[in-house]
């Protein structure tokens, strides 16, 4: 069954990948760019175990961790909106400060650098799917917010094409002047989507000190939020697009993990180069060799 | 006198907002600001050696400053520098070991390896920018991470020095090395670093590329108007830029480390974001600043070993400048403009 194990740790490694880029779409529909998403993972992951350290709980930790997403989401949108700073600024300053403040805390909570102790971690949730052997191999023992991260596909795909709230947040990220003409209070929504978009980017990173690890280290986000943009960009800006790519470079981590610079049909793909594949295929993406990937009109631009 | 200070008036109260909002942060996690400044002035300015070694620090964060402000200047964030300085230094390094040739010879053929790695890998986003409207910050952040992997991989293997088992490349022959002023290993990239100042105010204010690269800054359509060919300068700017990246990496490989290790950079290419933003995109405001973000770096672990406030307070402190300084110098102007074709044919994303 070791193939089967292929398919769980990939299910696994894009976990995380999938809920930041669900936070990424949100922001991005709504006309935000949203490259903070590895600063609000990096938040969520530290603020997911601290919760977990001081309550023993790790669904608090998870709590926590979202609250500290969304806190950067929040100031995120805040300063695009309200004071006008430019997205990427905003971006890369919120980046730079969620790397400061959680190496920062990290020491000075913990008095040593590097990784926190361990903490109590999520459980998996068995589903009972016994009779149904692959199927219950694959998916019916996985972490709860594996689980989750389908119901918010499913969800998020919902809200944008099947709701008015979709339909007023989207036009929020391609026409705001018709939007806001058509009584769409365009900051309200966006305010509401970049927030929501840093609650999902926490619990990404909740994931990863709850769900894999159980710890928090230093910068252990490690540009998992930038894959996260890159499956956005690579779904072209839909949900189930974005989790398939998510799923995609989940599966080339879990490959590059399985070989560890082993032969794979007698030729060695080195592990680096597996890693770096993510961000070779955006680029390729983006260029327009594979398909143009078109972003939202009036994404990142003043309105 | 009124003239400069309007100047200075908006960085210093950015500086002074961050660090208001650091002492808070300090005083939360009880600790005393005062103090904790004052271990960090000390350990930054505090003798000749801490000179030194702050001095060291400002080297790679100035040149890769001007990086990052000679994008901005041309209108493009160049998030890149970071993997643009890892190539950079990587060639600057084998350069090095690789090649015997007399010092009079071989620091500038290693210089001109570093620039050129840093030029390729600046040219890659500026290619894609002019010819395919790829937003460079995308495809910036991109590469910085295939640079990582790259580099890593090869100081794994290919480059790897065999005697011993740390990611690295043999050391450089000694006629690479940049030689030093002082005993305290401050090294002539300061000259350097400061050449590339004088060039980068010269070739903006009295080279008629500049002119043509701010014009294409200030608004690509009407630069388009006056006959300026708009891609052209997008990859002209993110070739120098990325040159100059690659040269705050050939720099601190050939005067510091005299090799390139993994992550032997501890970050200068970010820092340089806050460098660049905090002086204002010029050419002296950005060496200003880098040698206050020296000072802060290099303060900080003094600060660290002497109270209980970790270094990383600098970090905060950075992002808080690029929020306060940002809004002033990039706020409501356009820092990051659209694509000059990408948009009509249906764009980059960021567009």
């Amino acid at each position: 069954m070791a193939d089967l194990e292929l398919i769980r740790s990939t299910l696994r490694l894009a976990t995380p990948l999938i809920l930041a880029a669900m936070g990424g779409i949100l922001s991005e529909r709504s006309g935000v760019v949203n490259i903070a998403l590895e600063g609000m993972m990096l938040a969520g992951a530290f603020f997911g175990m601290l919760g977990s350290y001081w309550t023993g709980n790790p669904w608090i930790g998870v709590t926590l961790g979202m609250a500290a997403g969304g806190l950067l989401g929040l100031i995120h949108a805040a300063l695009t909106q309200r004071t006008k700073l430019n997205h990427i600024v905003s971006g890369v300053a919120l980046n730079i400060f969620a790397l400061g403040l959680t190496t920062y805390l990290l020491r000075r909570v913990f008095t040593h650098a590097g990784s926190s102790p361990p903490v109590n971690g999520l459980q998996n949730w068995s589903l009972g799917l016994g009779r149904i052997p692959v199927v219950d191999q694959v998916i019916g023992d996985q972490n709860p917010l594996f689980y989750l991260a389908v119901v918010i596909v499913i969800g998020l795909g919902f809200m944008l094409f099947r709701t008015p709230i979709g339909l007023r947040l989207r036009s929020a990220g391609e026409n705001p002047e018709a939007a806001r003409s058509a009584g769409i209070r365009v900051g309200m929504a966006r305010y509401l989507a970049v927030t929501a978009s840093g609650v999902l980017g926490g619990l990404a990173g909740a994931y990863l000190s709850l769900g894999q690890l159980n710890m928090f280290a230093e910068g252990m986000s490690g540009g998992r939020g930038f894959i996260a943009l890159a499956a956005v960009i690579f779904g072209k800006w839909n949900p189930y697009g974005a989790a398939g790519a998510a799923l995609f470079f989940g599966f080339f981590d879990a490959l590059q993990m399985r070989l560890q610079g082993q032969a794979i049909l007698g030729i060695t793909i080195p592990s680096e180069f597996m890693l770096m594949l993510p961000y070779v295929l955006t680029i390729i993406a983006l260029a327009g060799f594979v398909g143009k990937a078109v972003a939202p009109a009036a994404l990142g631009k003043e309105d | 006198m009124r003239r400069i200070l309007a100047i200075a008036a908006n960085p210093l109260a950015a500086l002074g907002l961050a660090f208001g909002v650091a002492s808070i942060v300090i005083v939360i996690s009880g600790e005393n600001p005062l103090s904790s400044f004052g271990a960090m002035f000390a350990g930054a300015l505090g003798s000749g050696p801490a000179l030194s070694e702050t001095l060291i620090k400002t080297i790679p964060l100035a040149i890769s400053g001007l990086a990052v402000a000679l994008g901005l200047r041309a209108g493009l964030f160049n998030i890149g520098v970071e993997g643009q300085l890892l190539v950079g230094g990587l060639a600057a390094a084998y350069a090095g070991y690789a090649i015997e040739l007399p010092a009079v010879a071989h620091i500038p053929v290693c210089i001109a390896a570093g620039v050129i790695g840093g030029m390729i890998w600046g040219y890659l986003p500026g290619i894609l920018k002019a010819g395919r409207g790829v937003h460079e910050v995308i495809s910036t952040i991109m590469l910085n991470y295939i640079a990582f992997y790259l580099t890593h991989y090869l100081v794994t293997h290919q480059l790897k020095d065999v005697h011993t088992m740390a990611p690295q490349t043999p050391a450089i022959h000694p006629t690479a090395v940049l030689p030093q002023i002082s005993q305290s290993g401050l090294h002539w990239g300061i000259l350097i670093a400061g050449l590339c100042v004088l060039w980068f105010a010269f070739f903006l204010s009295r080279s008629v590329k500049g002119f043509e690269l701010k014009a294409v800054g200030q608004g690509p359509d009407a630069a388009r108007a006056s006959g300026i060919s708009v891609p052209g300068m997008i990859v002209l700017a993110m070739v120098l830029s990325g040159g100059l990246a690659g040269l705050a990496g050939s720099v601190e490989v050939l005067g510091v480390h005299h090799k390139f290790y993994d992550q032997f950079s501890p970050g200068y290419g970010f820092d340089s974001i806050a460098v660049a933003i905090l002086g204002g995109n010029t050419a002296i405001g950005t060496a200003l600043s880098a040698l206050l973000f020296g000072a802060l770096r290099n303060g900080a672990i003094g600060m660290q070993l002497a109270t209980n406030t970790p270094k990383e307070i600098v970090t905060l402190i950075q992002a808080i400048v690029i929020v306060f300084a940002g809004m002033r110098l990039l706020g409501r102007t356009q820092a990051v403009p659209s694509p000059p074709e990408g948009e009509g044919r249906g764009g980059g994303p960021h567009g």
